[in-house]
């Protein structure tokens, strides 16, 4: 939908806002920047660039705030209004912004020859123009004068200059009223009236006006000033004003604002006759001060649907996530029923259902079903003892029931959860076994809960090897039920050629994410689909496998050798960073929990949610933006508490080392005699073959093999207290509170990272102690210097964290500690080394090839077929079938 | 030899033409002249003998130390079918040749590469006058960019700033005009800031008595993103340059034709103005060579052009005088797209477009 009034943002103007002022005073742009974008984020579709200010250099103010705003897609996705009364400031700005600006303003106060080369600059530079009302006699206070002066000066730019009527706006200059003096009484009615007339008379030009000016006189009431900003919009709005600067979304609905200030506001603004022996202005000035206090319009809640029966009532509270009443109403509910098996199965199940509809057609979102299955849990917890007492109750019929775990060795389960709420809401049973669960563990309660499925769930890479071997076992076992493979590293690709091939008497399917499981599983349990569904899938996967083995008989890859002798090599000016502020390492106990807050890229939290779009722009996404507020609402009040509460403790440690490169491995010195090795980071290096002079990488190439050069590592968590945490909201029946917190905690580990890098760069080490960066810009990654994990594109070997965890004693500095497959627990936590090069980067290693692995698993101390089984994501041949007899 | 027609028949010509059917540009030139495998002497000339930078690679300069191969290619490309080719020009700007040290050449590059264009465009219209050929004025983005900064650690910093630019554009504008070319093309553009220099550059020499002459924008968005190296999206690019009145918009390189296609469609719902594309052939494989046979170039314009999104086409990177032979083949019959009148309203952009109807 196209707007009807714009709303351009005030905040980035020094003459509006004092706190803008000082900002830019102090020079302080990186803060300046972030009210540029607070404004795009609340909804302004244009932001208002002034730098009229005695104390600066305006055209060098303009220039470097409108070259950081184009460093700054948020914020430079929206139009700018270059905002000046001087001309050599607004001609700075036109020289920097690559869009369509409006310039704001030109006139004919230094005469007509001066306002036509404007235009024509401006129509040359690209830019639409305000018209201020304006002339060599001064402003245009009465609508007569306003209107006689924007004809001229549209009769000049239209058909002189030849500039485009549609780029011309005007304004007609909107003066403070009730200022007590009788010639402003009627300075809003002029406004108007002057918008009324330009409108209808002069084609496609637009009006504008700083709507603030007009309850001037009222600074310092707030709520009074809103009232009238409010109302007097209303009129210009319907009079034909387009856009206006104003802090919109600070307003009170006009029908909201009370009666009585409503009346005696509209009657100053319309300069209508007194009503009593006051006048209009005298009676607002009296009535004012009891408004004073008010904070804007408190939100009414809408408690209509309470009206409704009480089986409607249990479908709204199940749609809309609402508990506050659940609990009487399925109580009402089972008063009316003739046993409480009856409310789940009828008013419930009804409400689910309604869920399960709108979730499948795209019109509910993830975080709002489970929002759902919270309601659906209070309910039926309010039921259970009746249930219990009704001795003779029979079980409860469900659709079915699914084994849920994440498999040995992993510890994430986010995805695992969501799934298992999203199938409980259709009506599934689910058995969840948790974290880390062994195969036979995972088989064993297949067996005794009589499951219809085993769905398996797992992030981090080793996993997909555990899924494998949970699939042969299955097979062994004389399993047929249909297996169920989810989670981030996952894939269909993965599914089909490693682990459907094990497992022949039941069927194999990847479930790409939670909105898809309800589909699988039912189609999957059809007693007339299923056969027809399996086949289908393993038709594919066939399929997929053919395509996969097609793919690998055309990647040629460098020699191990050739690779290297197409090292990454640093430019003759780039110097190793220097030596960090300490060798050894540091540990801290507790991380301010608010600064991590402060930190966090919330872009990833959507996506475990399923909300795919970046931060903040998927707030006001047309189709997920609704949802995403809502969580976004939840995720800041849990955070709040999270903080405030200490709920989690962030503890980390941090660790630099003497470092020298060794061909592929850096090498950790115990001092700085470099001469006893403390650890050796192993390296994989990039085979692909590279062309255009472009080095075939690998970390180690970020570190000088000879003289002075330092490693640094980490590991931070904010997982401490999580578990618990999670666990109390899932006892509770609040599996959405319990997923948020798991979500949030991740959130804040990342940030953890992200912050102590920051610290790292300015302090600890302090190769950059000059640094200047914004969240944003960390989240971007704009600053010198990698933290890459071992796991990641990097140097894909988790094993490596061994030698890290080892050599940070990351148990005792930071209560951490790795699974056998080499998750990090608590589950949200990060680690990794740092490399402090000018030119390091982050990269992928991609596919390697045989003679890599050999030489790896010879510097690993492994036999060749360990390597591949660590590495055989990254594999660039298929190797010899891996041995899994260890574990039968 | 003089001309067949003025300039200004020329121009009436071009858009009588552009009303009749679908315009042919020409290809690649890089590709063309490295298959002659050039020493660094074909590069330096006589004149440049003795100068102080390796001139290798320096392909605009050809113009002056080998016009002949220059004059060939603009001969094939119209031979192939092509309206209207470009000069070699497309970094003759002081800022582009400063790597070469020849700043003080970029006249005589301007002036001379109009000259050797106009030459063998006069002679193909005197042979054919049912079918006159047309000089663009090649007008490339140089290598230095208004709207980004080239160091992560300095977001407001620039390489360069606006009034370099527009200086090193005015210097090229007005040399090409002089040299007499028709249509000045503003090409490959990933910064708009640097097109709406080159505009306001091309626009204020008007001031010097210049007359003026049809303009033509070509885009690039570099990805599958469907934005401009700047940040762009195809309508916020046009919104930004409309004000140009362009004779033509579209987008050339960074894509092949199959790719390209959503922009260029999206362009031609919203431009009131023609249309031009002219995408590279396919996408470079592992070894930098495009392997998109001008058949299949060719294929992909047709359906273009059926589909009523193009009045020009032509090819970039990697196409040759045999793609635009299979192009021009295939368009000769299929009338030009319609040019849509849009509703009058205030349309600006920030990196996307925003407009306010009336």
């Amino acid at each position: 939908m196209r707007p009807v009034f714009i709303n351009v943002g005030e905040r980035t103007n020094v003459t509006g806002s004092a706190k803008f002022k000082k900002l830019i005073i102090a020079g302080d742009y990186p803060a300046a920047l972030s009210v540029a974008r607070q404004q795009v984020e609340a909804g302004a579709q244009v932001i208002d660039v002034n730098m009229d200010e005695g104390l600066l250099d305006g055209p060098a103010a303009m220039r470097t705030f409108l070259n950081l705003i184009a460093a700054e897609p948020d914020i430079a996705r929206v139009p700018i209004m270059i905002d000046s009364s001087k001309w050599e400031v607004i001609e700075a700005g036109l020289k920097c912004v690559q869009g369509k600006p409006i310039v704001n303003s030109i006139s004919m106060k230094e005469g007509e020859d001066a306002f036509r080369h404007h235009a024509i600059q401006c129509l040359r530079y690209g830019a639409a123009v305000v018209v201020m009302a304006f002339d060599e006699v001064g402003q245009a206070d009465t609508a007569a004068r306003k209107i006689e002066i924007c004809t001229r000066a549209y009769n000049i730019l239209v058909n002189e200059v030849g500039f485009p009527p549609e780029d011309i706006i005007f304004d007609p200059n909107i003066f403070a009223i009730a200022t007590g003096i009788e010639e402003h009484d009627n300075y809003a009615v002029d406004f108007i009236e002057a918008t009324r007339v330009i409108k209808a008379t002069l084609p496609h030009a637009r009006v504008s006006g700083g709507v603030s000016n007009v309850s001037f006189s009222f600074r310092g009431n707030e709520p009074v000033r809103r009232a009238i900003h409010s109302v007097f919009l209303y009129h210009a709005i319907n009079a034909g004003l387009d856009m206006g600067i104003v802090n919109a979304g600070d307003l009170p609905v006009y029908d909201d604002i009370d009666a009585e200030l409503r009346e005696a506001v509209e009657d100053v603004i319309l300069n209508r006759p007194q009503r009593t022996n006051v006048s209009n202005t005298e009676r607002l000035v009296d009535m004012a001060p009891r408004y004073k206090g008010e904070k804007g319009a408190v939100k009414e809640v809408d408690l209509r649907w309470r009206d409704a029966p009480v089986a409607k009532r249990i479908e709204h509270a199940l749609v809309h996530g609402i508990t506050d009443y659940i609990v009487a109403d399925t109580e009402k509910a089972r008063q009316a029923s003739e046993r409480p098996l009856h409310v789940i199965e009828g008013p419930l199940m009804d409400g689910m259902n309604v869920v399960g509809d709108l979730f499948g057609s795209g019109r509910m979102f993830l975080p709002q079903v489970v929002k759902s299955a919270r309601v659906m849990k209070q309910a039926v917890a309010h039921l259970e003892p009746f249930m219990e007492a009704e001795k003779a109750g029979q079980e409860r019929q469900a659709a079915g029931k699914i084994l849920m775990a994440t498999v040995k060795g992993d510890v994430h389960d986010i995805g695992k959860n969501i799934v298992g709420v999203v199938l409980q809401c259709n009506n599934y049973e689910v058995v969840d076994l948790g974290v880390m669960v062994p195969a036979d563990r995972i088989l064993d309660a297949a067996i005794e809960h009589k499951v219809d499925i085993v769905g398996l769930s797992g992030l981090i890479t080793p996993s997909l090897d555990e899924m494998t071997f949970v699939a042969a076992e299955m097979e062994r076992r004389g399993f047929d039920i249909p297996l169920l493979i989810g989670g981030a590293t996952t894939s269909r690709t993965h599914t089909a050629v490693k682990i459907e091939p094990n497992y022949r008497k039941g069927s194999t399917t990847y479930v790409i994410d939670a909105s898809r499981a309800v589909g699988v599983v039912s189609g999957l349990l059809s007693p007339t689909d299923k056969a027809k569904n399996e086949a289908a899938t393993r038709n594919e996967y066939i399929r997929i496998r053919e395509q996969y083995a097609r793919g690998q008989e055309v990647k040629a890859r460098a020699t191990l050798d050739q690779a290297r002798d197409n090292r990454w090599r640093p430019e003759e000016a780039q110097r190793p960073a220097p030596a960090p502020s300490f060798l050894g390492v540091r540990a801290y106990d507790a991380w301010d929990l608010q600064d991590l807050a402060d930190h966090i890229d919330w872009t990833p939290f959507f996506a475990s949610w399923e909300l795919i779009g970046r931060y903040p722009l998927i707030l006001e996404d047309e189709i997920v933006g609704e949802a995403a507020q809502d969580l976004f609402r939840d995720a800041q009040g849990m955070l709040k508490r999270i903080v405030e509460e200490k709920w989690f403790t962030a503890k980390g440690v941090v660790g630099f080392w003497p470092a020298n490169a060794r061909d592929d491995d850096v090498v950790v010195w115990t001092d700085e005699n470099r001469t006893t090795e403390a650890a050796r980071f192993h390296g994989l290096r990039q085979q692909i073959k590279k062309s255009n002079g472009k080095p075939n990488l690998c970390l180690s190439d970020f570190v000088a093999e000879d003289g002075a050069d330092y490693l640094g590592a980490f590991a931070v968590t904010a997982g401490h207290g999580e578990l618990e945490k999670a666990a109390e909201f899932k006892a509770a029946g609040d599996d959405y509170s319990a997923i948020m917190a798991t979500a949030l905690a991740d959130r804040l580990a990342e940030a953890f990272a992200e912050r102590l890098h920051k610290e790292v760069r300015t302090q600890l080490w302090g190769y950059a102690a000059d640094e200047q960066t914004s969240v944003q810009d960390l989240i971007e990654e704009k600053y010198q210097g990698i933290r890459p994990a071992p796991g990641y594109p990097a140097q894909p070997d988790h094993t490596e964290k061994a030698t890290l965890f080892r050599l940070l004693d990351a148990g005792n500095n930071a209560g951490m500690t790795l699974t056998e497959s080499f998750a990090m627990t608590p589950p949200a936590s990060v680690s990794g080394l740092y490399f402090g090069h000018p030119g390091s980067h982050y990269f992928g290693v991609g596919k390697i090839d045989r003679d890599q692995i050999e030489a790896y698993a010879a510097r690993k101390g492994w036999d060749p077929a360990t390597a591949e089984r660590w590495l055989a994501p990254i594999l660039n041949y298929d190797p010899a079938p891996i041995a899994r007899d260890d574990a039968a | 030899m003089s001309s067949p027609l003025t300039r200004a028949e020329r121009i009436a010509a071009l858009h009588a033409a552009a009303k009749e059917r679908i315009l042919v540009l020409d290809g690649s030139w890089g590709v063309m002249i490295q298959r002659r495998d050039l020493t660094e002497e074909d590069f330096r000339g006589e004149r440049f003998r003795q100068h102080n930078h390796p001139q290798k690679g320096n392909n605009d300069l050809l113009i002056l130390t080998r016009p002949d191969i220059i004059a060939d290619l603009h001969d094939v490309y119209y031979a192939a079918g092509a309206d209207i080719s470009e000069t070699n020009t497309f970094s003759s700007t002081t800022i582009a040749q400063a790597d070469y040290g020849l700043e003080d050449a970029v006249y005589d590059l301007n002036f001379e590469g109009a000259r050797i264009a106009r030459e063998v465009a006069d002679r193909w219209t005197a042979k054919e006058p049912h079918k006159p050929r047309f000089v663009a004025g090649a007008i490339g983005p140089t290598n230095r960019t208004l709207s980004l900064s080239p160091d992560v650690n300095d977001p407001g910093y620039r390489a360069v700033t606006y009034d370099e630019v527009y200086e090193a554009y005015k210097q090229q504008a007005r040399a090409l005009h002089h040299g007499g070319v028709d249509i000045f093309l503003i090409e490959t553009v990933f910064d708009t800031l640097n097109c709406k220099a080159a505009i306001k550059a091309i626009k204020d020499l008007e001031d010097e008595g210049l007359e003026p002459l049809p303009l033509w924008i070509s885009g690039t968005i570099t990805d599958r993103s469907g934005r401009t190296l700047s940040g762009q999206t195809a309508e916020a690019f046009w919104n930004s340059i409309r004000h140009a009145k362009p004779f033509a918009v579209g987008f050339n390189c960074a894509l092949g034709a199959e790719l390209m296609r959503p922009h260029i469609a999206e362009l031609s719902r919203v431009a009131d103005t023609l249309v031009s594309a002219y995408p590279n052939a396919g996408l470079p494989n592992a070894m930098g060579q495009y392997d998109e046979q001008p058949h299949e170039t060719a294929h992909f314009l047709e359906e273009w052009a059926q589909s009523g999104l193009v009045n020009i086409v032509g090819g970039c990177c990697g196409t040759t005088p045999d793609h635009i032979r299979h192009v021009a083949d295939e368009v000769a019959d299929v009338p030009p797209r319609a040019v849509p009148e849009r509703p009058v309203a205030l349309r600006l952009a920030g990196l996307e477009p925003f407009e306010l109807a009336s």
